[in-house]
């Protein structure tokens, strides 16, 4: 094999004269040929050989069926990763180079995701979350309180799945003074997105107090539109609080990350959106016992009110009786001084004529006159002796 | 569904009470409000053990407006 030209990059190097090419020179050459041939790129494989040196560095082996490739992972880029077990699948965001010292192509590693066939997915899914995050969405602060005696419930899930009978029930036997408002939606497969889009839309023009978004439990693959970022930034935009209910135990979705709560299960959703009526009734209790109370508490008050009134009322009058007797004695007292008979006794008489006329002035005593003089005892008959003196 | 919700005979029911429960208040208001809270009381009872829920499906319109029917449980 005859080299084509002068190797490696380096300048001012002097091709051996014999022609040949030094190892030296054909690495170098074919590390700057394969780094600048590739940009850097994500690689699917099995792992074997896994070590991680004392350095912090990792090394290992990806293979398929066909081939396989040297990795390193160098201690700054793996310290986030967890190290994968032997035999599995793994995604790598790596570059491809030549390691010059022992001639062998191999991949530096700067990313390492298991895939268990999601593993883009998952780095797509880290990339929105972190967006989130950004934004502000996944902030605790955010999260709205549950409204304690919800009228309308919507529900946003597919119309035929399990989770939309499960909601039904659970709201049935809690809370049946709400009103459910469905709106259905696809919740997986082709358009699911922009469906479940739609119909967060239609559940922000409802008059309602509370919204539950989510499905029944399936693949990760079947839940991938609850982890959609625009799914999850509609439903950080919704006007009403929103109980998150994506059934699977294990993933939470971007659409769980930013809901106002995050339940388990529709079931769990529809137990979390509404009070229990069995739990109020007692409540109510409480309250007509209060009621019964204030108003005997009221009443007792008031009779004593009344009672104290009554005493008042008698002591006034009892008063005012008092007051009029004295009253009717002094009157009584002023009448018998007026008495004639009083009078009399207190030395005055009374001159009468023969017809009982009461003599008052000079001219009615004529010498000779007979008339009758009432003293206190009794009367006298009498005579006029003569003239005024 | 009833006009008034649960929670405004809550609502009013606690105000009620609260009422009652302060001794400034006249004896003849303190009894126009126990009837009142007698009623209430009853009516927040008969919404819990009587009402049944109540579902729509909520439909948008090719042309943005929005309707709902019910749905048979």
């Amino acid at each position: 094999m005859t080299p084509a030209g002068r190797p490696g990059a380096g300048g001012g190097r002097v091709a051996p004269t014999d022609g040949a090419w030094s190892v030296s020179d054909v690495t170098r050459r074919a590390r700057a040929l394969v780094e600048a041939g590739f940009n850097r790129l994500w690689v699917r494989g099995e792992v074997s050989g896994f070590k991680a040196f004392q350095s912090g560095h990792w090394y290992f082996t990806l293979r398929d069926a066909q081939a396989q490739v040297r990795c390193v992972m160098w201690r700054s880029d793996n310290q986030r990763a967890t190290s994968p077990e032997e035999g599995t699948q793994v995604y790598v965001e790596a570059s491809p180079t030549v390691w010059e010292e022992r001639g062998e192509f191999r991949l530096t590693v700067r990313q390492l995701l298991p895939t268990d066939a999601s593993g883009l997915w998952q780095l797509r899914l880290e990339r929105a979350r972190a967006a989130l995050e950004r934004d502000g969405l996944l902030d605790p602060a955010r999260k709205r309180p549950v409204p304690p005696w919800p009228e309308r419930v919507a529900v946003i899930t597919s119309a035929d799945g399990a989770a939309v009978h499960d909601i039904v029930s659970v709201l049935a036997r809690r809370w049946p003074l709400a009103e459910v408002l469905l709106i259905p939606t696809r919740v997986q497969g082709e358009g699911a997105e922009l469906d479940v889009l739609a119909a967060l839309g239609v559940a922000n023009r409802l008059p309602v107090d509370v919204a539950i978004v989510g499905r029944g439990g399936g693949s990760r693959e079947d839940l991938w539109v609850f982890n959609s970022e625009r799914v999850a930034r509609a439903v950080a935009a919704l006007s009403v609080p929103v109980i998150s209910a994506v059934g699977h135990e294990t993933d939470v979705t971007l659409t769980d990350l930013v809901a106002d709560l995050r339940a388990a299960t529709p079931s769990a959703a529809a137990a979390a959106a509404t009070p229990d009526r069995a739990a109020v009734l007692p409540l109510v209790g409480g309250l007509a016992r209060r009621l019964a109370h204030g108003l005997e508490r009221r009443t007792e008050l008031g009779r004593e009110r009344l009672a104290r009134t009554g005493d008042r009322l008698e002591a006034t009058i009892r008063e005012h009786t008092h007051r009029r007797s004295a009253r009717l004695a002094e009157l009584a007292a002023a009448l018998d001084a007026l008495s004639p008979l009083r009078v009399l006794e207190r030395g005055y008489a009374v001159a009468r004529d023969d017809d009982g006329r009461v003599l008052k002035r000079i001219a009615e005593f004529p010498p000779g006159r007979h008339f009758r003089l009432t003293v206190s005892d009794g009367d006298v008959g009498a005579r006029a002796e003569g003239r005024p003196a | 569904m009833t006009n008034v919700s649960f929670r405004e005979e809550l609502d009013r029911l606690e105000a009620i009470v609260r009422s009652l429960e302060r001794d400034d208040l006249d004896l003849d208001r303190a009894l126009e409000l126990f009837q009142e809270g007698v009623t209430r009381l009853r009516a927040a009872r008969e919404l819990l053990e009587q009402s049944e829920l109540t579902v729509r499906r909520v439909l948008e319109a090719a042309d943005g407006t929005i309707r709902s029917e019910p749905v048979d449980r």
